[in-house]
């Protein structure tokens, strides 16, 4: 056997044995997910387990460097774990902006220290993040951003309001882009982290179309910041802010894992016979699907031999939104009256409603695929014009 | 398997790309188109592929051949595409040869070194009617003598009046709608009883109208088993499929790189075009549709070649993705060139008539999506 087919019986093992009965049947919504921090409160006592047990492995973030807490496997090995877990129908361990986001980026540009402190939180799910860049009047346009950090010597104070932050409200801590220098646009931000109870931080839940409330307003009054809780160079945030945004889009996007090949219209059969044109829309949304799948796979081979052009998540991010809100089109179509209920227990308290609402934000957050369009149509197509 | 390429792979695609760039480019396609070719493609192009080793890629290494798989014979038909290259190799090297590998040797013997010298044309005789069909086949083959007696007719046979033989698939035994008792044939183009009729068709390929009136062919003429032909016809047509895909990236990608040339040079009011949003937009969704389309087509192609179960399932896909990604990337090439686009002195027409060929050819978008269904279980 080689190395890998080695591994694969090995990692396939393990989850048998580690992952527990209940951690195999999908998550019902958001309040099954394991999102850890310091206020989680676990729903079940498996899913205490198979957290513990993850992060015992380093599998919560298997691809880190082990002295991070990850578990350091290959990107070979760490696509043959996700396909296993599939395979089993195992739960995500861990959700979290940490480990999609703020990690990858402190891997980058933070210091030593930084990586051993965070990042190991992280793995542990000790510590759950929210991510603080879009105000009011900077949305697409982030790099407009005003939210001020003054400069103190060993500290900042900083002050502004941030909006659409996701989970604020039951997030620990903050990496939040503040300015630091009002007299240069791009060199001017500082990529900042930051506890959430620090005197002066406060939230405000804003309701979703879908009815909850995942994201809110962000008010700084005078907050303090040390001058160590900077990652990367003062006034080069912008630099880290961007490149968090590559992972946050290819997380948005929906790729990785063996996940989503299986069509949704096999469990529809009925309905779909009694409707052909329905039907062919189904036909055609998996032609895409499957598509997207292995084009997903071919972009993760390419990025980790560094053939990807580096704009190429920014495409994958347009791609995969616009597909899972089709797909949300077609659930409810399918579902008819039934999935309009809002509230019932039939219906899980309205769960293909208001999944289908929320995918909406697919295509705005992180990017807005006009956003997506405009960055693969510049920087992939080299097409001209400012 | 990692969906990139190998060192190997690349430098094959090294290979045909100079090759089909400098040998056989738009310009040796329109100069064969504007003669009125009757085969429609260039013998001396044909023993050209073959002594690059083209025709044998597919051929196993026991028969003379390369041995390789899909992934390689794809990688010389998206040149192919991109040149719009007229040859015979998906139906010959590709389609042909895939059914040939099921053979008894001396079928092998009798057809693969003519294959691999670049001198033997194969048409494929499946169609019946105006749309693919294959399981409706209803052309007979009766018993008589030491063999059969086909009588029957075929359309759409590519190359079929420049074929040395035709594969025929006729029924042996069940019903028309039935995928058991069919039975395929090499008939050779002299054959008594056999006669066709050319039609230029929109790509200026030359397809041919086959008339079977009681052709008689010996037991050894047959491919495979007797009424276990489905499994031969099977195989013939995914990697036809699956071809005709590849080609279709090519196709796609050559027209999609000369609208973004285009779109960089043409001015106006004052501007090159390619500086409108809304012509940006659309550029970037046509190339996220054709890359889509590389993949899945590149995934059907390993998936062949490792006789992965879920092969069918994905040649399906990727024929309907390259397909509908193809026909966009030409539709947009003609819009966005605007009035020279609907020239015949320019290229961008020549690409979106390839185009309909192809997405015709071996199922369209529309019978693959629905084999998609099927197969998945609605
Ligand atoms: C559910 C959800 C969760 C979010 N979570 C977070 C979070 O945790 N942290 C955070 O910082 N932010 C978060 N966001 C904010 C998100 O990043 C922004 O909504 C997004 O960047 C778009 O900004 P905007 O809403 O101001 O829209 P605008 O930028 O005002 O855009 C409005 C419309 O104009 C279009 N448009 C804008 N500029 C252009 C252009 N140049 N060309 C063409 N069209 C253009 C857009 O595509 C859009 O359709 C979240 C948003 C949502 C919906
Ligand atoms: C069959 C035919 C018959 C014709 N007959 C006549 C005739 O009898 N008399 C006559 O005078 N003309 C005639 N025309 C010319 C026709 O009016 C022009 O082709 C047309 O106005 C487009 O101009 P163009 O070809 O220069 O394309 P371009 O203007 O160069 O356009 C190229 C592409 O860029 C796009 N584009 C251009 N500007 C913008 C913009 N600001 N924003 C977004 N996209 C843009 C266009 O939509 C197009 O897709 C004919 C054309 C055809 C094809």
């Amino acid at each position: 056997m080689s190395d890998l087919e080695t591994f694969r019986a090995e990692a396939r093992t393990w989850l048998e044995e580690n992952c527990p009965a209940e951690m195999r049947i999908p998550a019902k919504g958001d309040e099954d997910v394991c999102w850890g921090g310091r206020n989680f409160v676990f729903q079940s006592e498996a899913q205490k387990v198979w957290l513990e047990r993850c992060v015992a492995k380093g599998y919560t973030v298997p691809d880190w460097p082990k002295a991070y807490g990850g578990a350091g496997l290959s990107p070979q090995e760490t696509k043959i774990l996700r396909q296993e877990m599939a395979k089993l129908g195992c739960r995500s361990p861990l959700n979290s902006f940490g480990i999609w986001m703020l990690g990858p980026a402190l891997l980058k540009f933070g210091t030593e220290e930084q990586k051993v402190h965070y990042m190991g939180q992280i793995a542990r799910g000790e510590i759950r993040w929210c991510q603080g860049y879009s105000e009011p009047g900077s949305g697409s346009d982030l790099v407009s951003m005003q939210t001020f950090g003054e400069d103190k010597g060993d500290h900042w104070v900083v002050n502004g309001q941030k909006i659409w932050t996701s989970y604020a409200d039951k997030a620990d801590w903050i990496f939040c882009l503040v300015r630091t220098d009002k007299a240069n646009k791009y060199h001017g931000i500082s990529f900042l982290l930051f506890d959430m109870e620090t005197p002066g931080v406060s939230t405000k839940p804003i309701k979703l179309i879908s009815g909850n409330s995942p994201f809110c307003e962000t008010f700084f009054d005078n907050v303090v910041v040390p001058k160590d809780q900077v990652v990367g160079e003062i006034n080069r945030g912008w630099d880290v802010a961007k490149y968090l945004l590559g992972h946050e889009r290819e997380m948005i996007s929906g790729m990785g894992g063996d996940g989503g090949v299986t069509s949704i219209g096999a469990a529809m059969k009925a309905t779909l016979a009694e409707e052909p044109v329905l039907r062919a829309q189904m036909a055609l949304f998996d032609v895409d699907n499957l598509t997207f799948r292995a084009h997903g796979e071919r972009f993760m081979d390419e990025w980790k031999t560094g053939k990807a052009h580096p704009a190429y998540s920014n495409l994958m991010k347009y791609v995969g939104t616009e597909l899972n809100k089709k797909r949300n089109e077609l659930v409810m179509s399918i579902g008819g009256s039934q999935a309009l209920e809002w509230e019932s227990e039939r219906t899980n308290g309205g769960s293909k409603a208001r999944n289908w609402l929320r995918t909406k934000a697919n295509s705005i957050e992180g990017g807005t695929s006009e956003v997506m369009l405009n960055v693969v149509s510049k920087r992939i197509l080299e097409m001209p014009g400012g | 398997m990692a969906m990139t390429l190998t060192d190997d792979q690349n430098m094959l695609r090294d290979t045909a790309r100079d090759f089909m760039a400098s040998e056989a480019p738009v310009t040796h396609f329109r100069k064969f188109r504007d003669m009125g070719c009757k085969d429609g493609f260039s013998h001396g192009l044909w023993k050209q592929f073959a002594e690059l080793g083209f025709t044998g890629i597919l051929i196993p290494e026991a028969d003379g051949g390369m041995g390789m798989g899909q992934i390689e014979a794809g990688i010389v038909l998206e040149e192919i595409g991109r040149n719009l290259s007229p040859s015979p190799f998906l139906t010959t090297a590709v389609a042909a040869v895939e059914a040939l590998k099921l053979a008894d040797k001396a079928m092998r013997d009798r057809w693969f070194p003519g294959i691999l010298a670049g001198e033997t044309v194969i048409g494929i005789a499946i169609e019946e009617g105006v749309k693919h069909r294959p399981e409706k086949i209803a052309c007979v083959a009766e018993r008589s003598g030491n063999g059969f007696k086909l009588t029957g007719q075929k359309q759409f046979v590519v190359q079929g009046a420049s074929s040395d033989m035709l594969i025929v698939a006729a029924r042996t035994a069940g019903a028309a709608g039935e995928t058991d008792g069919l039975t395929l044939f090499a008939v050779d183009k002299d054959a008594a009883g056999l006669s066709m009729e050319a039609a230029r068709l929109v790509d200026s390929a030359v397809a041919a109208h086959v008339n079977l009136d009681g052709v008689q062919v010996d037991a050894d003429a047959v491919i495979g088993e007797v009424d276990g032909g489905w499994a031969v016809l099977s195989k013939m047509l995914d990697a036809g499929r699956v071809g005709a895909a590849a080609e279709m990236v090519g196709v796609g990608t050559g027209a999609m790189d000369m609208t973004f040339e285009y779109l960089k040079t043409r001015k106006q009011f004052d501007r090159v075009i390619g500086e409108f949003q809304a012509l940006q937009h659309r550029a970037a969704h046509l190339y996220g549709e054709m890359e889509g389309a590389r993949s899945i087509v590149l995934k059907a192609q390993s998936l062949m070649d490792e006789g992965h179960a879920k092969a069918e399932l994905y040649v399906a896909a990727a024929k309907a993705k390259a397909g509908l990604a193809c026909n966009l990337s030409v539709r947009e090439g003609v819009q966005m060139h605007g009035g020279i686009g609907m020239t015949d002195e320019y290229d961008i027409g020549l690409y979106m008539k390839r185009d309909r060929s192809l997405n015709e050819f071996f199922g369209d978008a529309y019978y693959h999506a629905d084999r998609v269904a099927t197969m998945n279980g609605y």
